[in-house]
């Protein structure tokens, strides 16, 4: 095995290995968030949904806004990884595990909450089409019932597209481990052993499954979309919205992935694979997806200010110069303006810039969901249905449990799978040789360096 | 059943040693490379390309879609209850949940067709290296069909030095 490939080995190996009392304090406080939420939602289980600031007219509130954030930020990895492969992007392969993770658990996290915001979360099952011993079928025409078709067929997707390139990982793993390491590593792995039939069958599938998934990744914010522009209700109902959350899920996700990889490359120490121009790469995405974002609330706003529908002109005052006003312009300052700034200027574009951007993008994002949801279901028609909400606190619990879920799933999963595909980075040391008399070490070098 | 292997550092010194078998008599089919990274560069990988995944995902589709349509439309025609003023068989809101299970079906028949051709999951004794996971590259094939040990040496000898072993699988 070349100096390379042991290095590489054993760098991203060693987190599996090795866990220091770091590790653990993290768990556990980590833990203590979560703990928080589960306690929260156990207080509204046993006390009823008039614990939350739910009330009439605003019946959907955080909740929905953390479902439609958490599936937004769930368009990280999956799609984005998938796209990546799809135009063989070398500089892809350190990055597509640590993307397709956060879809998972993003995924998971999120399609939780339409059975929080049930209220009466036992009855869950009521959502899944299947014949009640009422007679009473599911309703294929209801974007409730779409969303569940949607959700399940991205998870299940999302989390064999996760699965299928870490076996031979996980056979690498079981043959450099023992003891209770090597048998649970030889349950994962499968058999894997290596042969060309299994290489080539495996690529052919991940080919398949990225072909697939696009698609699908972009049908399931289009359908959450539909939850609220197939409504008849102000602000809401407008064919702008599937690509309008598409173009929003992607924005969110790119900023939660720059947030991941700059903590992977911290704790881990992953400074060797996880590079500056990997951050940059996806600072100029963030870039694009952020100006694409300010021209899609720049089309939506625009035609419904020159519209000057009452209904509409209501809930359009509300957040330009009322009372949601000051979460309207936070949001369009983290969401368009900061990101703007920062990732314009190559010397701005650097790792800590990136993350700053994203952080404000990720709080940027929460609030736009929250924005198309409360002002629009507060002051909707008439006047006399007007209302106004106010969180209570086991909703902001169960809302920062959330953000501890995500990060705890992540720290568990980097600390069982190599976080970083080392069989994907191994193929990255034998790229097309630029010419003739090239080495490979040369061109090894090449691509490390110059993704 | 015997086998015997050589393990490679490269993946050239493999493809030498593969085609020092083949020109020894035996037959494509019989010979095991396993390696710890797809080498589609040399023609060792080449004999097992094939497009039965794409087909398979393809007939998967079909299947999620003829399911979806059954589902949808017979759902609604058993319980006939006019909605939002939609037809009972409302073909554009149905267009969505086949679409999903179309894509479902594709999904899920390319992971079981390659657990499927891959032979996974496999917890019977293969022709296998712990050093496979160090880097090295193994060449094989069973002693079956009156194919001596000194012979199949002597053809992997020629993809240059390598550790040869034997093996029970």
């Amino acid at each position: 095995m070349s100096d390379y490939s042991t290095t590489l080995t054993n760098d991203l190996l060693r987190p599996l290995i090795q866990t220091s009392w770091r590790f653990w304090l993290l768990v556990v406080l980590l833990l203590g968030v979560v703990s928080l939420g589960i306690g929260a939602f156990a207080y509204q289980v046993n006390q009823g949904i008039g614990v939350w600031g739910l009330n009439w007219p605003v019946f959907w509130a955080f909740d929905i806004t953390n479902f439609v954030f958490w599936i937004g930020i769930s368009h990280a990895g999956t799609l984005i990884s998938a796209i990546l492969r799809l135009v063989n992007a070398e500089w892809r392969r350190p990055v597509t595990r640590c993307a397709e993770v956060i879809t998972v658990f993003a995924l998971m996290i999120g399609a939780m909450f339409p059975i929080v915001h049930l209220g009466r979360p036992w009855l869950f099952f009521w959502l899944m089409p299947y014949p009640t011993e009422r007679q009473i079928w599911p309703n294929f025409r209801s974007p409730l019932v779409w969303d569940f078709f949607a959700i399940s067929t991205y998870l299940t997707g999302s989390s064999l597209f996760l699965f299928l390139p870490t076996i031979p990982d996980f056979a690498l793993v079981r043959d450099k481990t023992t003891g209770w390491r090597h048998r649970f590593y030889a349950i994962l792995a499968l058999g894997w052993t290596g042969t060309t039939k299994q290489w080539h069958r495996l690529e052919s599938a991940m080919q398949i499954m990225a072909i697939a998934i696009v698609p699908v990744a972009v049908s399931v914010h289009t359908i959450v979309s539909f939850d609220f522009s197939m409504a008849p209700v102000p602000m809401w109902h407008s064919t702008i919205f599937g690509p309008y959350f598409v173009a929003g899920a992607i924005f969110s996700g790119i900023a939660a992935l720059i947030i991941a990889m700059a903590a992977l490359r911290k704790f881990l120490h992953l400074e060797k694979y996880l590079h500056p121009v990997h951050f940059e790469n996806l600072g100029k995405l963030l870039l694009m997806m952020s100006l694409l974002w300010g021209y899609f609330v720049f089309a939506e706003r625009l035609t419904t200010w020159y519209g000057n529908e009452p209904s509409e002109m209501t809930t359009f005052w509300q957040t330009q110069r009322l009372s949601f006003a000051p979460l309207y312009w936070t949001m369009v300052t983290v969401n368009f303006i900061l990101p703007v700034t920062i990732l314009s200027f190559k010397k701005l574009r650097t790792i800590t810039g990136c993350v700053i951007a994203s952080f404000g993008v990720v709080l940027g994002m929460w609030l736009e969901r929250f924005l198309i949801i409360v002002p629009t279901l507060s002051h909707k028609y008439l006047s006399y249905s007007w209302g106004s909400y106010r969180p209570r606190t086991p909703e902001i619990l169960l809302l920062v449990a959330t953000f501890g879920a995500m990060v705890l799933f992540y720290v568990l999963f980097s600390k069982l799978v190599p976080i970083i595909s080392i069989w994907e980075m191994k193929i990255g040391q034998h790229p097309q040789l630029a010419h003739e008399h090239q080495t490979a070490d040369e061109a090894s070098t090449m691509w490390r360096t110059q993704p | 059943m015997t086998a015997i292997y050589g393990l490679f550092d490269r993946p050239d010194a493999a493809q030498r040693a593969f085609t020092g078998l083949k020109r020894a008599g035996v037959p494509s089919a019989d010979i095991t490379v396993v390696s710890g990274e797809p080498f589609e560069a040399f023609e060792f990988s080449h004999r097992d390309h094939s497009m039965i995944l794409f087909r398979l995902a393809l007939a998967g589709g079909i299947i999620g879609f003829v399911l979806a349509v059954l589902l949808t439309r017979g759902t609604e025609l058993a319980w006939p209850l006019v909605t939002g003023g939609m037809p009972i068989v409302a073909w554009w809101p149905n267009l969505v949940i086949i679409f999903e299970m179309t894509m479902l079906g594709a999904i899920v028949t390319t992971v079981v067709s390659l657990l499927v051709a891959s032979k996974l999951p496999s917890f019977r004794k293969d022709l296998y290296d712990p050093a496979v996971s160090d880097g090295k590259i193994l060449v094989g094939v069973p002693l079956t069909g009156g194919r001596s040990e000194e012979s199949v040496r002597q053809a992997l000898a020629v993809g240059g030095p390598a550790v040869v072993k034997t093996t029970q699988m």
